[in-house]
């Protein structure tokens, strides 16, 4: 069984490809012993990142997006990230409600998941994720984060193009300026730009790009020019521009070899959060909790007792 | 914490046909999102065909559906069969809402697996799943075939 499941997913069965997905997610050393195997088969998709605030309207974005990119005839994955709860580990996944459009068509698969305890605006096995999508042969993947704020950037490791969500009346100058997000994008688009405000937020977001571009010590090595884009997804305008800037940043990418470095960096990120989610779990034992309850009672200061808890770490041990 | 995989309940929340009541539902999502259940909605208006391809690609252990308006005796038995011919019987099928007596036997038959009627206490809906999933579990088919 666990060859067919392979298989499929090598020959693009949803089925299969879902279901490792949930071994991914569960923790299932299946899942890990799937991609083991499919690996050599992934690093051809593009990778595209729509991150932004709560309420950007990434969703229809991305629901408008799937089908400007259908229309040229590309095999469209997609992984819509939601929170999960702190407190019970529950989720309301409703990425899936703006894109329902798109149910029946198989050249598109749709996968909502929960964050389940990862920070950062990405889910636990979201990298994995996209290893089997490639691996499907989705030409694109699409990765929706969960609404993030300043610093929430992990989806700049993940994607090969991050596209930047914004609206008009959101937060004043200084916070455009500061904000990580801002630094980071590939792509800028200004959705519901039919609202009262856009053209401040048009130039704040400009004169960040200028500010950007000319602070810049060196050159962009893809030679890429950032755009400013303009939508109003709700009427489905901005589509064709969008999927055409996200096409050229794949071939800027290309000429210029940065997209063998990007996925490089992912690669990189990948096997770094791997390590840091088995050890944080490794940490987390009846024998450390004693550690911990030392520093509680004020036996040890916390300096100490982050020591003797990796000493009790060690080594070794399967990842699942 | 161990280290063992622990598999998240997921349950596909949906509605049928032009049936537009939307309360029932989202409190249903809310109660089962309480007791740590990944919930997934699928929005208004969805036909059987699309309910089973979403349940597929989301690979969510339960669907179930808010039907608060008739049309309930011809969508719920196709969902049942799609999802059969589509080798995702194992998943257990739900429906909640205004189901009148005289067409549950029907439903049932059909292979919709349990029928919550209006006035439902959502911790019952809630403790019926976890009894459910505990069982499959232990069955150790949770993780079944593909």
């Amino acid at each position: 069984m666990f060859d067919d499941i392979v298989a499929g997913v090598l020959a693009g069965k949803v089925a299969a490809g879902a279901r490792v997905i949930r071994w991914l997610d569960d923790r299932d050393p299946r899942g890990s012993a799937v991609v083991r195997q499919i690996f050599p088969a992934t690093g051809r998709a593009q990778i595209v990142g729509i991150t932004g605030p709560p309420g950007a309207g990434k969703s229809t974005l991305t629901d408008m997006l799937v089908a400007e990119l259908r229309r040229r005839e590309l095999r469209v994955g997609v992984i819509a990230i939601d929170p999960s709860s702190p407190f019970t580990g529950g989720a309301i996944l409703g990425d899936r409600v703006r894109m329902a459009r798109h149910a029946l068509d198989p050249g598109v698969f749709i996968r909502s998941m929960g964050t389940r305890g990862q920070a950062g605006g990405l889910s636990r096995s979201t990298h994995g994720a996209c290893l089997i999508l490639d691996a499907m042969g989705y030409d694109l993947i699409i990765v929706e984060t969960v609404g993030v704020g300043q610093e929430e950037i992990d989806i700049v490791h993940l994607a090969h193009t991050t596209v930047i969500v914004g609206v008009p009346g959101l937060g004043d100058e200084v916070q455009a300026v500061k904000a990580g997000l801002l630094e980071a994008g590939d792509i800028f688009v200004i959705n519901k730009a039919d609202r009262e405000g856009y053209l401040a937020t048009h130039r704040q977001y400009e004169m960040m790009l200028h500010l950007r571009e000319t602070s810049r010590r060196n050159p962009d090595p893809a030679g890429w020019s950032v755009p400013l884009l303009r939508a109003v997804a709700q009427n489905n305008e901005g589509g064709p521009e969008l999927a055409d800037a996200i096409l050229a940043h794949l071939d800027a990418l290309e000429a210029s070899g940065a997209f063998a470095r990007r996925s490089a960096t992912r690669e990189r990120e990948h096997v770094l959060g791997l390590v840091r989610d088995h050890l944080m779990r490794r940490s987390l034992t009846a024998e450390s909790d004693a550690v911990m309850a030392q520093v509680e009672a004020r036996l040890i200061d916390p300096y100490t007792a982050a020591e003797k808890m990796l000493a009790l770490i060690g080594t070794g041990g399967k990842l699942k | 914490m161990q280290d063992d995989p622990k598999q998240r309940l997921r349950v596909l929340l949906a509605k049928l046909g032009m049936d537009t009541h939307t309360v029932g539902i989202t409190i249903i999502g809310h109660a089962l999102r309480e007791a740590g259940i990944e919930v997934i909605f699928t929005g208004l208006k969805q036909t059987p065909e699309m309910v089973a391809a979403a349940a597929i690609q989301e690979d969510v252990d339960v669907v179930g559906v808010s039907s608060l308006s008739a049309g309930h005796t011809r969508s719920l038995p196709k969902l049942a069969r799609l999802l059969r011919e589509q080798g995702a019987g194992d998943k257990l099928l739900i429906v909640g809402g205004v189901i009148p007596e005289e067409d549950q036997p029907h439903l049932l038959e059909a292979g919709i697996d349990r029928i919550f009627t209006m006035g439902t206490d959502t911790r019952d809906i809630v403790r019926y799943l976890e009894e459910w999933w505990t069982q499959k579990q232990a069955q150790g088919s949770a993780w079944g075939h593909v």
